[in-house]
């Protein structure tokens, strides 16, 4: 049994100094700190996504969720001050376990009304050098990235050619999925590991069936999720979106999510009716990005296991 | 068997995979925030020795191989097998030619051996990583000759051909690094 921390003294530390850091940051910038609750009432759709469920409790009516990200919370204090706003706080994803990843983690996520998703690749820049020195930045659109790289436009090739693309430099086996599934595999499997080496790397406009929460808008001759990724030494930093406010565009989605759940077999998830009033009531046209402090402080560190930054990884608690 | 999924993957386990047993040696879990999850695993084929990686979905699951290694002692060879026995239960064991492969160049009588079953039946052998066996074939030693580096073919009493130094004669006992082939010294008098 280990009792001793999973992380030395000196990755404690840093961590210490990195959270210092962050508060400045935003503190020099009237960012202002919040704090929501982590154990919510409404879980997420999204399929991609497994919260955490408690259901044993003297206060329950009925289960209750481990939030997978602050992201409703925050928009709904958003919806109703409209001041620009950052928390750091523990997130858990059921099943989420490997060298970058840990059920229970830490994130920043900080949001900016009247910001588009490029003032806030500014500022998510002028953090992360604040954090790990000075890089040059790179800027790819998710189209530009594949078709420079692969040779491919991920917007118009058939499943077929993006299947093809994908055996020719990995193994998936007898593996069978949608467009999406060929799409993640290059990007995670071909593209992530080069992306932000000596540089600080952004991906932005993705296509719309990886949109997440982030505005649709036409873009040349397609459509693009105004969403946007950091990578650095191949590793994903952060995840960033110029935000959804419109409530009935969100409540489709919410479906959509539900029906791919069904496809999959898995069990459809109420809808956050909370956010969707928030929504209703008006959130103002704004920018907000997520991004993991343990992977900030295994770049800082140097770290290539998270449980290196971790006082207690999943296995030690 | 049982079956595993991929968050069970560990380093050593042998599952079976397109028909064949492999063993995991490395599992990377994969995961963009907004998109699906992998499993990068890294595996060797325990029938072909191949090594390569295979992505799997996350929670895939394949089923155990029944694989065990095992110590044995190399008893003896016949026109069609090797047999091998389990020194503590005495139990024997006929290895063919596939599950053989290259190692019956290494195999001298009485010396312990790896021996991985598969099903209850060799699958492969490993030889020690060092052996000690007689020269039956080369040119003749050139006396004296120890300094300048030059190396000849010499066969040995299994038959494998090995580079040897110039000043070594047929009859020796020269130990070899079975893993490269290679020579490394006369064997040790015993």
């Amino acid at each position: 049994m280990h009792w001793q921390p999973a992380a030395n003294l000196g990755a404690i530390r840093q961590r210490a100094a990195l959270l210092a850091t962050l508060r400045r940051f935003f503190a020099a910038r009237d960012v202002l700190e919040v704090e929501t609750p982590l154990l919510c009432s409404q879980g997420i759709t999204d399929p991609q996504i497994e919260p955490f469920v408690l259901s044993q409790g003297a206060a329950l009516t009925a289960p209750r969720f481990l939030q997978t990200s602050p992201e409703y919370a925050m928009k709904r204090v958003l919806a109703a001050f409209g001041e620009p706003i950052f928390q750091i706080a523990r997130a858990f994803r059921n099943g989420e376990l490997g060298a970058r990843h840990n059920p229970e983690f830490s994130l920043l996520e900080w949001y900016r009304p009247g910001f588009d998703h490029h003032q806030l690749m500014d500022e998510v820049a002028d953090l992360v050098q604040e954090c790990l020195g000075a890089r040059p930045l790179e800027k790819f659109s998710y189209r530009q990235l594949f078709l420079e790289r692969l040779a491919i436009d991920p917007f118009t090739a058939s499943i077929a050619e993006l299947e093809t693309l994908a055996r020719r430099h990995l193994d998936p086996g007898d593996l069978t999925g949608d467009r999406d599934l060929w799409l993640d595999l290059l990007m995670s499997h071909v593209l992530e590991p080069a992306l932000g080496d000596g540089c600080y790397c952004f991906i932005y406009d993705y296509p719309t069936s990886q949109a997440a929460l982030a505005r649709i808008v036409a873009a040349a001759d397609v459509r693009v999720g105004q969403r946007f990724e950091l990578y650095v030494d191949g590793v994903e930093l952060a995840n960033g979106y110029c935000e959804l406010t419109d409530a009935a565009e969100q409540r489709r989605r919410f479906e959509r999510d539900n029906a791919v759940r069904r496809e999959r077999g898995l069990s459809e998830r109420a809808v956050d009716e909370y956010l969707l009033a928030a929504l209703e009531h008006g959130l103002p046209e704004c920018s907000g990005v997520a991004l993991g402090i343990d992977r900030l402080l295994m770049l800082a560190t140097g770290a290539s296991r998270i449980q290196d930054v971790l006082a207690f990884d999943w296995q030690r608690c | 068997m049982a079956n595993y999924s991929t968050s069970e993957f560990r380093s050593g386990m042998k599952v079976m995979l397109d028909g064949d047993p492999c063993s995991i040696l490395d599992n990377e879990f994969v995961k963009p925030g907004k998109g699906q999850a992998f499993n990068r695993v890294k595996l060797r084929n325990l029938r072909t020795g191949r090594q390569w990686e295979r992505t799997f979905k996350s929670g895939e699951t394949l089923e155990g191989a029944d694989v065990m290694d095992r110590v044995m002692e190399y008893l003896y060879a016949d026109s069609e097998f090797w047999y091998f026995m389990e020194s503590d239960t005495f139990e024997q064991y006929q290895a063919d030619a596939a599950a053989i492969g290259d190692s019956h160049l290494w195999l001298k009588e009485n010396e312990t051996c790896d021996v991985t079953l598969y099903n209850g039946a060799p699958l492969s052998v490993a030889p020690p990583n060092f052996v000690e066996l007689e020269i039956v074939e080369t040119d003749p030693g050139l006396k004296g000759d120890t300094a300048t580096g030059g190396t000849k073919p010499a066969r040995l009493s299994t038959g494998a051909v090995v580079k040897v130094p110039l000043f070594i004669s047929t009859g020796e006992v020269v130990r070899v690094d079975t893993r490269t082939g290679e020579y490394q010294s006369r064997a040790s008098k015993s």
